[in-house]
Protein backbone atom coordinates (compact mmCIF):
# COMPACT_ATOMS: atom_id res chain seq x y z
CA UNK A 1 0.00 0.00 0.00
CA UNK A 2 1.59 3.24 -1.21
CA UNK A 3 0.11 6.67 -0.05
CA UNK A 4 1.60 9.93 0.93
CA UNK A 5 1.10 9.67 4.15
CA UNK A 6 -0.45 8.30 7.26
CA UNK A 7 -2.73 10.55 9.29
CA UNK A 8 -1.13 13.11 11.79
CA UNK A 9 -0.76 11.60 15.27
CA UNK A 10 -3.92 11.71 17.37
CA UNK A 11 -3.71 13.22 20.10
CA UNK A 12 -2.99 11.00 23.19
CA UNK A 13 -6.10 9.53 24.98
CA UNK A 14 -4.51 10.81 28.67
CA UNK A 15 -4.15 14.94 29.98
CA UNK A 16 -7.10 16.71 28.90
CA UNK A 17 -4.92 19.59 29.89
CA UNK A 18 -3.17 22.33 28.43
CA UNK A 19 -0.14 20.52 26.43
CA UNK A 20 2.55 22.52 25.43
CA UNK A 21 3.16 23.24 21.45
CA UNK A 22 4.15 20.40 19.78
CA UNK A 23 6.75 20.99 16.91
CA UNK A 24 5.63 20.04 13.74
CA UNK A 25 7.13 16.62 13.03
CA UNK A 26 9.41 17.70 9.46
CA UNK A 27 10.73 20.67 11.66
CA UNK A 28 12.03 18.34 13.86
CA UNK A 29 13.60 16.04 11.11
CA UNK A 30 15.00 19.93 10.09
CA UNK A 31 16.30 20.17 13.24
CA UNK A 32 19.05 16.91 13.15
CA UNK A 33 19.90 18.01 10.02
CA UNK A 34 21.01 21.12 11.35
CA UNK A 35 22.83 19.70 14.21
CA UNK A 36 24.58 17.44 11.59
CA UNK A 37 25.64 20.97 9.72
CA UNK A 38 26.98 22.65 12.85
CA UNK A 39 29.63 19.49 12.93
CA UNK A 40 30.70 20.34 9.09
CA UNK A 41 29.55 24.29 8.06
CA UNK A 42 33.25 24.92 8.06
CA UNK A 43 34.29 23.09 5.20
CA UNK A 44 31.11 23.62 3.12
CA UNK A 45 31.51 27.39 3.51
CA UNK A 46 34.64 27.88 0.87
CA UNK A 47 33.21 25.52 -1.48
CA UNK A 48 29.75 27.86 -1.33
CA UNK A 49 31.98 31.18 -1.81
CA UNK A 50 35.36 30.06 -4.00
CA UNK A 51 33.25 28.52 -6.32
CA UNK A 52 31.23 31.51 -8.16
CA UNK A 53 33.83 33.40 -6.93
CA UNK A 54 35.70 31.55 -9.65
CA UNK A 55 33.12 30.89 -11.89
CA UNK A 56 32.66 35.26 -12.31
CA UNK A 57 36.26 36.06 -11.93
CA UNK A 58 37.25 33.54 -14.76
CA UNK A 59 33.88 33.65 -17.28
CA UNK A 60 33.36 36.92 -16.21
CA UNK A 61 36.33 39.17 -16.11
CA UNK A 62 38.11 36.94 -18.07
CA UNK A 63 36.43 35.49 -20.61
CA UNK A 64 34.17 38.27 -20.69
CA UNK A 65 36.58 41.37 -21.63
CA UNK A 66 36.83 38.71 -25.01
CA UNK A 67 33.02 39.02 -25.59
CA UNK A 68 32.82 43.15 -24.39
CA UNK A 69 35.44 43.79 -27.04
CA UNK A 70 33.86 42.55 -30.21
CA UNK A 71 30.65 44.19 -28.87
CA UNK A 72 27.39 43.20 -26.90
CA UNK A 73 24.49 43.77 -28.82
CA UNK A 74 23.56 40.25 -28.99
CA UNK A 75 23.40 40.31 -25.08
CA UNK A 76 20.92 43.11 -24.63
CA UNK A 77 23.93 45.88 -24.96
CA UNK A 78 25.36 44.83 -21.63
CA UNK A 79 28.74 43.31 -20.32
CA UNK A 80 29.30 40.37 -20.62
CA UNK A 81 30.08 40.44 -16.69
CA UNK A 82 26.46 41.58 -15.68
CA UNK A 83 24.87 39.19 -18.67
CA UNK A 84 26.71 35.94 -17.36
CA UNK A 85 26.38 37.04 -13.45
CA UNK A 86 22.55 35.94 -12.93
CA UNK A 87 23.40 32.87 -14.87
CA UNK A 88 26.24 31.97 -12.78
CA UNK A 89 23.55 32.93 -9.82
CA UNK A 90 20.81 30.59 -10.97
CA UNK A 91 23.42 27.85 -11.73
CA UNK A 92 25.17 27.84 -8.35
CA UNK A 93 21.98 27.12 -7.03
CA UNK A 94 21.09 24.19 -9.14
CA UNK A 95 24.28 22.65 -8.50
CA UNK A 96 23.74 23.15 -4.71
CA UNK A 97 20.74 21.51 -4.98
CA UNK A 98 22.09 18.53 -7.34
CA UNK A 99 24.81 18.23 -4.36
CA UNK A 100 22.55 17.87 -1.33
CA UNK A 101 19.46 16.31 -3.30
CA UNK A 102 21.78 13.33 -4.39
CA UNK A 103 24.44 11.60 -2.17
CA UNK A 104 23.27 12.66 1.26
CA UNK A 105 19.48 11.49 0.47
CA UNK A 106 21.36 8.32 -1.10
CA UNK A 107 23.39 8.00 2.22
CA UNK A 108 20.55 8.82 4.63
CA UNK A 109 19.30 5.40 3.92
CA UNK A 110 22.82 3.49 2.94
CA UNK A 111 25.34 4.87 4.79
CA UNK A 112 24.92 6.98 7.84
CA UNK A 113 21.26 5.67 7.91
CA UNK A 114 20.07 8.64 9.43
CA UNK A 115 16.85 8.13 7.88
CA UNK A 116 16.68 4.96 8.75
CA UNK A 117 17.04 6.31 12.36
CA UNK A 118 14.92 8.90 12.12
CA UNK A 119 12.12 6.28 10.74
CA UNK A 120 11.80 4.49 14.23
CA UNK A 121 10.86 7.68 15.69
CA UNK A 122 7.33 9.37 15.81
CA UNK A 123 8.39 10.99 12.07
CA UNK A 124 6.52 9.64 9.26
CA UNK A 125 8.73 8.91 5.69
CA UNK A 126 6.81 12.16 4.35
CA UNK A 127 8.15 14.62 7.11
CA UNK A 128 11.33 12.94 6.76
CA UNK A 129 11.46 13.71 3.28
CA UNK A 130 10.00 17.56 4.18
CA UNK A 131 12.49 18.21 6.58
CA UNK A 132 15.58 17.09 4.71
CA UNK A 133 14.25 19.05 2.02
CA UNK A 134 14.01 22.07 4.01
CA UNK A 135 17.64 21.66 4.76
CA UNK A 136 18.72 21.83 1.15
CA UNK A 137 16.09 24.82 1.05
CA UNK A 138 18.44 26.97 3.74
CA UNK A 139 21.60 25.35 1.93
CA UNK A 140 20.32 27.20 -1.16
CA UNK A 141 19.73 29.87 0.08
CA UNK A 142 22.77 29.89 1.96
CA UNK A 143 24.60 29.83 -1.31
CA UNK A 144 22.80 31.72 -3.14
CA UNK A 145 23.01 34.59 -1.04
CA UNK A 146 26.68 34.49 -1.23
CA UNK A 147 26.89 34.35 -5.12
CA UNK A 148 23.90 37.78 -4.57
CA UNK A 149 26.25 39.44 -2.69
CA UNK A 150 29.04 38.85 -5.42
CA UNK A 151 27.08 40.54 -8.14
CA UNK A 152 26.12 43.58 -6.24
CA UNK A 153 29.76 43.94 -4.95
CA UNK A 154 31.04 43.83 -8.67
CA UNK A 155 28.33 46.08 -8.94
CA UNK A 156 26.43 44.67 -12.35
CA UNK A 157 23.35 44.60 -10.71
CA UNK A 158 21.44 47.36 -12.88
CA UNK A 159 17.85 47.53 -10.60
CA UNK A 160 16.70 47.35 -7.35
CA UNK A 161 14.41 44.70 -8.58
CA UNK A 162 18.00 41.98 -7.96
CA UNK A 163 17.01 41.77 -4.70
CA UNK A 164 14.30 39.36 -6.37
CA UNK A 165 17.05 37.21 -7.47
CA UNK A 166 18.15 35.93 -4.54
CA UNK A 167 14.74 34.10 -3.48
CA UNK A 168 14.36 33.39 -7.33
CA UNK A 169 17.83 31.77 -7.66
CA UNK A 170 16.24 29.94 -4.64
CA UNK A 171 13.03 28.81 -6.16
CA UNK A 172 15.34 27.46 -9.00
CA UNK A 173 17.28 25.10 -6.84
CA UNK A 174 14.69 23.63 -5.21
CA UNK A 175 12.96 22.81 -8.49
CA UNK A 176 16.06 21.06 -8.87
CA UNK A 177 15.82 19.83 -5.32
CA UNK A 178 12.39 18.26 -4.55
CA UNK A 179 12.19 16.07 -7.38
CA UNK A 180 15.97 14.98 -7.68
CA UNK A 181 15.32 13.74 -3.39
CA UNK A 182 12.54 12.06 -4.35
CA UNK A 183 14.42 9.60 -7.14
CA UNK A 184 17.41 9.40 -5.03
CA UNK A 185 15.89 7.86 -2.38
CA UNK A 186 15.12 5.23 -4.61
CA UNK A 187 18.57 5.08 -6.05
CA UNK A 188 20.21 1.81 -5.29
CA UNK A 189 23.84 2.18 -6.74
CA UNK A 190 25.25 5.32 -6.35
CA UNK A 191 26.56 5.87 -9.87
CA UNK A 192 23.53 6.71 -10.97
CA UNK A 193 24.66 10.05 -9.31
CA UNK A 194 27.63 10.16 -11.92
CA UNK A 195 25.12 9.73 -14.48
CA UNK A 196 23.02 12.61 -13.15
CA UNK A 197 25.86 15.07 -13.34
CA UNK A 198 27.91 14.25 -16.48
CA UNK A 199 24.78 14.07 -18.57
CA UNK A 200 22.12 16.40 -16.49
CA UNK A 201 24.41 18.69 -15.09
CA UNK A 202 26.78 19.50 -17.92
CA UNK A 203 24.30 20.25 -20.55
CA UNK A 204 22.35 22.36 -18.75
CA UNK A 205 24.77 24.52 -17.60
CA UNK A 206 26.22 24.66 -21.02
CA UNK A 207 22.69 24.94 -22.75
CA UNK A 208 19.84 26.97 -20.98
CA UNK A 209 20.96 30.31 -21.84
CA UNK A 210 23.85 30.81 -19.04
CA UNK A 211 27.31 31.36 -21.11
CA UNK A 212 25.60 32.81 -24.28
CA UNK A 213 22.14 34.03 -25.34
CA UNK A 214 19.89 31.20 -26.49
CA UNK A 215 19.57 33.69 -29.40
CA UNK A 216 22.88 31.94 -30.47
CA UNK A 217 21.71 28.35 -31.02
CA UNK A 218 19.69 26.62 -33.90
CA UNK A 219 15.60 27.09 -33.13
CA UNK A 220 14.96 23.61 -32.25
CA UNK A 221 17.57 23.67 -29.25
CA UNK A 222 16.52 26.30 -28.28
CA UNK A 223 12.82 25.07 -27.75
CA UNK A 224 14.42 22.29 -26.02
CA UNK A 225 16.26 24.85 -23.86
CA UNK A 226 12.89 26.37 -23.03
CA UNK A 227 11.75 23.75 -21.36
CA UNK A 228 14.67 22.87 -18.83
CA UNK A 229 13.79 24.14 -15.44
CA UNK A 230 17.76 25.78 -15.21
CA UNK A 231 16.92 28.50 -18.34
CA UNK A 232 13.45 29.61 -16.41
CA UNK A 233 15.62 30.26 -13.63
CA UNK A 234 18.76 32.06 -15.84
CA UNK A 235 15.75 33.82 -17.50
CA UNK A 236 14.08 34.77 -14.09
CA UNK A 237 17.35 35.70 -12.41
CA UNK A 238 18.44 38.12 -15.18
CA UNK A 239 15.41 40.03 -15.86
CA UNK A 240 15.28 40.83 -12.10
CA UNK A 241 19.46 42.01 -12.21
CA UNK A 242 19.34 43.59 -15.51
CA UNK A 243 16.25 45.13 -14.53
CA UNK A 244 14.46 44.79 -17.84
CA UNK A 245 11.64 43.00 -16.20
CA UNK A 246 8.70 41.43 -18.40
CA UNK A 247 5.98 40.25 -15.88
CA UNK A 248 3.93 37.56 -18.40
CA UNK A 249 7.62 36.10 -18.68
CA UNK A 250 8.53 36.20 -15.30
CA UNK A 251 5.28 34.61 -14.14
CA UNK A 252 5.32 31.81 -16.60
CA UNK A 253 9.13 31.29 -15.11
CA UNK A 254 8.06 31.01 -11.68
CA UNK A 255 4.67 29.16 -12.45
CA UNK A 256 7.15 26.74 -14.23
CA UNK A 257 9.67 26.30 -11.65
CA UNK A 258 6.61 26.08 -8.36
CA UNK A 259 4.91 23.58 -10.83
CA UNK A 260 8.57 21.66 -10.62
CA UNK A 261 8.88 22.06 -6.60
CA UNK A 262 5.35 21.01 -6.28
CA UNK A 263 5.59 17.78 -8.19
CA UNK A 264 8.93 17.07 -6.65
CA UNK A 265 7.16 17.56 -3.07
CA UNK A 266 4.21 15.29 -4.05
CA UNK A 267 6.18 12.78 -5.55
CA UNK A 268 8.73 12.62 -2.65
CA UNK A 269 6.34 11.94 0.11
CA UNK A 270 5.50 8.60 -1.96
CA UNK A 271 8.69 7.48 -3.11
CA UNK A 272 10.02 8.28 0.40
CA UNK A 273 7.05 6.16 1.57
CA UNK A 274 8.17 3.32 -0.66
CA UNK A 275 11.53 2.96 0.16
CA UNK A 276 10.98 3.49 3.70
CA UNK A 277 8.40 1.72 4.28
CA UNK A 278 8.77 -2.06 2.90
CA UNK B 1 -1.98 -6.39 26.13
CA UNK B 2 0.04 -4.37 24.35
CA UNK B 3 0.21 -6.04 21.41
CA UNK B 4 -2.31 -8.68 19.27
CA UNK B 5 -1.41 -9.99 16.20
CA UNK B 6 -3.97 -12.11 14.18
CA UNK B 7 -2.92 -14.00 11.09
CA UNK B 8 -0.19 -11.62 10.39
CA UNK B 9 0.99 -12.23 7.37
CA UNK B 10 4.27 -10.29 5.30
CA UNK B 11 4.77 -10.89 1.53
CA UNK B 12 7.59 -9.71 -0.45
CA UNK B 13 6.73 -10.37 -4.06
CA UNK B 14 5.91 -14.29 -3.88
CA UNK B 15 8.32 -14.81 -1.14
CA UNK B 16 6.39 -14.99 2.51
CA UNK B 17 8.62 -13.63 5.01
CA UNK B 18 5.81 -14.02 7.40
CA UNK B 19 3.29 -16.96 7.01
CA UNK B 20 -0.09 -15.77 9.22
CA UNK B 21 1.18 -15.77 12.82
CA UNK B 22 -0.68 -15.20 15.61
CA UNK B 23 0.80 -14.04 19.26
CA UNK B 24 0.08 -11.42 22.28
CA UNK B 25 2.41 -9.50 24.13
CA UNK B 26 1.96 -8.28 27.97
CA UNK B 27 2.97 -5.50 29.79
CA UNK B 28 6.34 -6.32 31.75
CA UNK B 29 7.24 -9.04 29.64
CA UNK B 30 10.07 -10.33 27.53
CA UNK B 31 9.29 -12.33 24.95
CA UNK B 32 11.66 -13.72 22.12
CA UNK B 33 11.27 -14.46 19.09
CA UNK B 34 13.78 -17.13 18.09
CA UNK B 35 14.96 -18.55 14.52
CA UNK B 36 17.47 -19.67 12.26
CA UNK B 37 18.37 -16.25 9.53
CA UNK B 38 15.63 -15.90 7.52
CA UNK B 39 13.08 -17.21 9.50
CA UNK B 40 10.82 -14.24 9.43
CA UNK B 41 12.24 -12.59 12.72
CA UNK B 42 13.23 -8.70 11.43
CA UNK B 43 10.34 -9.09 9.14
CA UNK B 44 7.96 -9.66 11.99
CA UNK B 45 10.09 -6.61 14.14
CA UNK B 46 9.33 -4.25 11.41
CA UNK B 47 5.04 -5.00 11.69
CA UNK B 48 5.81 -4.31 15.29
CA UNK B 49 8.02 -0.72 15.09
CA UNK B 50 5.37 0.29 12.64
CA UNK B 51 7.70 0.71 9.83
CA UNK B 52 6.35 -2.34 7.62
CA UNK B 53 2.64 -2.15 7.03
CA UNK B 54 1.33 -5.83 7.17
CA UNK B 55 0.03 -7.54 4.25
CA UNK B 56 -3.20 -8.94 6.10
CA UNK B 57 -3.95 -10.01 8.95
CA UNK B 58 -4.72 -8.21 12.00
CA UNK B 59 -2.14 -6.26 14.29
CA UNK B 60 -3.20 -4.00 17.21
CA UNK B 61 -0.30 -2.37 19.00
CA UNK B 62 -0.72 -0.18 22.12
CA UNK B 63 -4.20 -0.78 21.14
CA UNK B 64 -3.77 1.44 18.12
CA UNK B 65 -4.11 0.53 14.36
CA UNK B 66 -0.27 0.76 13.29
CA UNK B 67 -1.31 1.69 9.28
CA UNK B 68 -3.82 4.08 10.66
CA UNK B 69 -1.37 5.74 13.52
CA UNK B 70 1.60 4.18 13.39
CA UNK B 71 3.38 7.57 14.12
CA UNK B 72 1.23 7.40 17.84
CA UNK B 73 3.10 4.18 18.38
CA UNK B 74 6.09 4.82 17.66
CA UNK B 75 6.20 7.74 19.61
CA UNK B 76 6.11 5.10 22.52
CA UNK B 77 8.30 2.59 21.48
CA UNK B 78 11.65 2.06 21.68
CA UNK B 79 14.02 0.06 18.56
CA UNK B 80 17.70 -1.03 18.88
CA UNK B 81 17.87 -1.87 15.57
CA UNK B 82 20.08 -4.87 14.23
CA UNK B 83 22.68 -2.70 12.63
CA UNK B 84 23.86 0.24 14.85
CA UNK B 85 22.16 3.80 13.01
CA UNK B 86 24.39 6.11 15.26
CA UNK B 87 25.38 9.09 13.54
CA UNK B 88 29.06 8.56 13.70
CA UNK B 89 29.93 12.31 12.91
CA UNK B 90 27.92 13.41 15.99
CA UNK B 91 28.91 13.04 19.36
CA UNK B 92 27.22 10.61 21.70
CA UNK B 93 25.97 13.01 23.47
CA UNK B 94 24.75 14.67 20.14
CA UNK B 95 23.47 11.16 19.14
CA UNK B 96 20.89 11.68 22.37
CA UNK B 97 19.62 15.30 22.04
CA UNK B 98 18.94 14.42 17.86
CA UNK B 99 17.00 11.91 18.77
CA UNK B 100 15.02 12.94 21.67
CA UNK B 101 14.04 16.07 19.55
CA UNK B 102 12.59 13.74 17.24
CA UNK B 103 9.94 12.68 19.57
CA UNK B 104 9.44 16.25 20.46
CA UNK B 105 10.68 16.50 23.61
CA UNK B 106 11.84 19.86 25.28
CA UNK B 107 15.72 20.52 24.84
CA UNK B 108 15.76 20.60 28.76
CA UNK B 109 13.91 17.29 29.56
CA UNK B 110 16.04 15.40 26.66
CA UNK B 111 19.51 16.90 28.56
CA UNK B 112 18.35 15.52 31.85
CA UNK B 113 17.45 12.35 30.62
CA UNK B 114 20.61 11.33 28.11
CA UNK B 115 22.69 12.30 31.59
CA UNK B 116 20.49 9.77 33.75
CA UNK B 117 20.90 7.09 30.47
CA UNK B 118 24.77 7.37 29.66
CA UNK B 119 25.18 7.01 33.56
CA UNK B 120 23.06 3.94 32.92
CA UNK B 121 24.74 2.53 29.42
CA UNK B 122 28.29 3.39 31.59
CA UNK B 123 28.64 6.01 29.17
CA UNK B 124 28.85 9.09 30.82
CA UNK B 125 32.66 9.52 30.68
CA UNK B 126 32.34 9.48 27.05
CA UNK B 127 29.46 11.86 26.19
CA UNK B 128 31.41 14.09 24.70
CA UNK B 129 33.79 11.99 22.38
CA UNK B 130 32.58 11.15 18.74
CA UNK B 131 30.78 8.00 18.22
CA UNK B 132 32.89 6.48 15.03
CA UNK B 133 36.10 5.41 17.18
CA UNK B 134 33.65 3.28 20.00
CA UNK B 135 33.47 0.20 20.14
CA UNK B 136 30.97 -1.94 19.39
CA UNK B 137 29.76 -2.67 22.30
CA UNK B 138 30.10 0.74 23.51
CA UNK B 139 28.07 1.56 20.27
CA UNK B 140 25.22 -0.87 21.59
CA UNK B 141 25.23 0.60 24.78
CA UNK B 142 24.65 3.90 23.14
CA UNK B 143 22.14 2.40 20.77
CA UNK B 144 20.12 1.28 23.85
CA UNK B 145 20.49 4.78 25.61
CA UNK B 146 19.36 6.01 22.61
CA UNK B 147 16.02 3.91 22.12
CA UNK B 148 14.88 4.44 25.96
CA UNK B 149 15.50 8.69 25.67
CA UNK B 150 11.36 8.93 25.04
CA UNK B 151 11.00 6.17 28.23
CA UNK B 152 9.36 3.95 25.91
CA UNK B 153 6.72 1.27 27.18
CA UNK B 154 7.71 -1.53 25.06
CA UNK B 155 11.34 -1.66 23.91
CA UNK B 156 12.15 -3.94 20.20
CA UNK B 157 15.13 -5.45 20.28
CA UNK B 158 16.82 -6.90 16.50
CA UNK B 159 19.68 -9.54 18.02
CA UNK B 160 20.88 -6.81 20.22
CA UNK B 161 24.23 -8.64 20.92
CA UNK B 162 24.95 -10.11 17.64
CA UNK B 163 28.83 -9.15 16.41
CA UNK B 164 29.89 -8.17 20.60
CA UNK B 165 32.28 -9.81 22.76
CA UNK B 166 31.23 -12.18 25.45
CA UNK B 167 32.06 -9.38 28.33
CA UNK B 168 29.83 -6.57 25.99
CA UNK B 169 27.15 -9.49 25.59
CA UNK B 170 26.64 -9.70 29.63
CA UNK B 171 27.31 -6.05 30.18
CA UNK B 172 24.03 -5.35 27.58
CA UNK B 173 22.28 -8.44 29.59
CA UNK B 174 22.43 -6.98 32.62
CA UNK B 175 20.86 -3.51 31.45
CA UNK B 176 18.11 -5.74 29.90
CA UNK B 177 17.49 -7.34 33.09
CA UNK B 178 17.00 -4.26 34.92
CA UNK B 179 15.16 -2.79 32.21
CA UNK B 180 12.41 -5.52 32.59
CA UNK B 181 12.72 -4.89 36.51
CA UNK B 182 11.64 -1.74 35.98
CA UNK B 183 8.53 -2.87 34.16
CA UNK B 184 9.67 -2.13 30.50
CA UNK B 185 8.20 -4.50 27.89
CA UNK B 186 11.06 -6.42 25.70
CA UNK B 187 10.30 -7.93 22.52
CA UNK B 188 13.75 -9.61 21.06
CA UNK B 189 15.33 -11.62 18.42
CA UNK B 190 17.97 -13.75 18.75
CA UNK B 191 19.98 -16.73 17.34
CA UNK B 192 21.48 -17.05 20.82
CA UNK B 193 20.22 -19.43 22.83
CA UNK B 194 21.65 -18.55 25.90
CA UNK B 195 20.86 -14.95 25.33
CA UNK B 196 17.02 -16.05 25.02
CA UNK B 197 17.09 -18.09 28.35
CA UNK B 198 18.93 -15.33 30.41
CA UNK B 199 16.14 -12.67 29.02
CA UNK B 200 12.99 -14.46 28.02
CA UNK B 201 9.97 -14.95 30.06
CA UNK B 202 8.05 -16.53 26.99
CA UNK B 203 9.27 -17.35 23.29
CA UNK B 204 8.15 -18.56 20.06
CA UNK B 205 10.51 -20.43 17.27
CA UNK B 206 10.26 -18.85 14.24
CA UNK B 207 10.84 -21.35 11.49
CA UNK B 208 9.82 -20.05 7.25
CA UNK B 209 7.63 -17.55 8.54
CA UNK B 210 5.70 -19.90 11.35
CA UNK B 211 6.00 -20.93 14.39
CA UNK B 212 7.65 -23.96 15.36
CA UNK B 213 7.02 -23.76 19.66
CA UNK B 214 5.66 -21.49 21.84
CA UNK B 215 6.31 -21.07 25.71
CA UNK B 216 9.36 -20.35 28.52
CA UNK B 217 12.61 -21.59 28.33
CA UNK B 218 12.05 -24.41 30.36
CA UNK B 219 8.65 -25.34 28.77
CA UNK B 220 10.72 -25.61 25.72
CA UNK B 221 13.02 -28.07 27.08
CA UNK B 222 10.71 -30.10 28.94
CA UNK B 223 8.73 -30.40 25.85
CA UNK B 224 11.23 -31.14 23.03
CA UNK B 225 14.20 -32.56 24.74
CA UNK B 226 15.26 -34.47 27.47
CA UNK B 227 17.15 -33.45 30.77
CA UNK B 228 20.18 -34.75 29.78
CA UNK B 229 22.07 -35.21 26.44
CA UNK B 230 24.84 -37.71 26.73
CA UNK B 231 27.46 -36.61 23.33
CA UNK B 232 29.90 -39.20 22.59
CA UNK B 233 32.53 -39.33 19.85
CA UNK B 234 34.01 -42.39 19.14
CA UNK B 235 37.06 -43.44 16.52
CA UNK B 236 35.95 -42.64 12.89
CA UNK B 237 36.46 -46.23 12.42
CA UNK B 238 33.84 -47.39 15.06
CA UNK B 239 31.73 -44.49 14.47
CA UNK B 240 28.93 -46.08 11.79
CA UNK B 241 29.12 -49.32 13.95
CA UNK B 242 28.67 -47.70 17.32
CA UNK B 243 26.01 -45.74 15.68
CA UNK B 244 24.07 -48.82 14.85
CA UNK B 245 24.38 -50.15 17.59
CA UNK B 246 23.42 -47.19 20.21
CA UNK B 247 20.16 -46.65 17.76
CA UNK B 248 18.47 -49.20 19.68
CA UNK B 249 19.79 -48.28 23.16
CA UNK B 250 16.99 -46.92 25.35
CA UNK B 251 17.09 -43.07 24.95
CA UNK B 252 14.31 -40.76 24.44
CA UNK B 253 15.91 -40.57 21.12
CA UNK B 254 19.71 -40.73 19.60
CA UNK B 255 20.85 -38.16 16.93
CA UNK B 256 23.68 -39.18 14.50
CA UNK B 257 25.97 -36.34 13.66
CA UNK B 258 28.66 -36.10 11.63
CA UNK B 259 31.12 -36.57 14.01
CA UNK B 260 29.22 -37.58 17.24
CA UNK B 261 26.48 -39.23 18.59
CA UNK B 262 23.99 -37.51 21.27
CA UNK B 263 21.80 -39.49 23.15
CA UNK B 264 18.83 -37.53 25.11
CA UNK B 265 18.26 -39.11 28.17
CA UNK B 266 17.13 -38.71 31.75
CA UNK B 267 20.64 -39.46 33.48
CA UNK B 268 23.45 -38.62 30.97
CA UNK B 269 25.90 -40.62 33.30
CA UNK B 270 23.81 -43.39 34.30
CA UNK B 271 23.17 -43.81 30.19
CA UNK B 272 27.42 -43.66 29.67
CA UNK B 273 27.78 -46.44 32.21
CA UNK B 274 25.40 -48.53 30.28
CA UNK B 275 27.24 -47.79 26.80
CA UNK B 276 30.29 -48.70 28.22
CA UNK B 277 28.30 -52.06 29.94
CA UNK B 278 27.55 -52.75 25.88
CA UNK B 279 30.63 -52.39 25.30
CA UNK B 280 31.69 -49.37 23.31
CA UNK B 281 34.19 -47.70 24.42
CA UNK B 282 34.05 -43.64 23.44
CA UNK B 283 36.91 -41.61 22.74
CA UNK B 284 35.25 -38.89 25.01
CA UNK B 285 32.17 -38.39 26.58
CA UNK B 286 30.27 -35.17 27.71
CA UNK B 287 27.02 -35.74 29.93
CA UNK B 288 24.95 -32.08 29.75
CA UNK B 289 21.59 -30.86 30.66
CA UNK B 290 19.09 -30.77 27.71
CA UNK B 291 19.12 -26.70 26.57
CA UNK B 292 17.05 -24.15 24.31
CA UNK B 293 19.94 -24.75 21.63
CA UNK B 294 18.86 -28.73 21.19
CA UNK B 295 15.24 -27.30 21.36
CA UNK B 296 16.12 -25.04 18.42
CA UNK B 297 17.90 -27.31 16.65
CA UNK B 298 15.74 -30.23 16.79
CA UNK B 299 12.96 -27.72 15.75
CA UNK B 300 14.55 -25.86 13.13
CA UNK B 301 16.93 -28.92 11.75
CA UNK B 302 20.21 -28.58 11.52
CA UNK B 303 20.17 -28.04 8.10
CA UNK B 304 22.35 -24.27 7.23
CA UNK B 305 20.63 -21.83 4.94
Amino acid sequence: MIRGDDPPQTPPAHGGAARPPVTPLAVRAFGCWLTVYRRIWRSSIWSSVLGPLFYLGAIGFGLGSLVDRHGTASLGGVSYLAFVAPAILATSAMNTAMGEASYPVFGSVKWNKIYIAAQASPLRPGDIFRGHLMFMTMRIAMNTAVVTVFIWAFGVTRSAWAVLAWPAATLTGLAFAAPIAAWAVTVTTESSFAYMFRFGMMPLMLFSGTFFPLSQLPGWLRLLAYVTPLWHGVNLCRMLSLGHLDPPVALVNVAYLAALTAAGIWAGARTYRRRLYV
Amino acid sequence: MLVRARGLTKRFGDFTAVDGIDFDLYRGEAFGFLGPNGAGKSSTMRMIGCVSPPTSGELTILGIDPVRDGSAIRARLGVVPQDDTLDVELTVIENLLVYGRYFGLPRRVIRERAAALLEFVQLADRARDKVDPLSGGLKRRLTIARSLINEPEILILDEPTTGLDPQARHVVWDRLFRLKQRGVTLILTTHYMDEAEQLCDRLVVMDHGTFAAEGSPRDLITRYCSPEVLELRFDPELHDLAADKLKDFPAERAEVLADRILLYVTDGDAALAAVRASGLEPLTSLARRGTLEDVFLRLTGRRLC
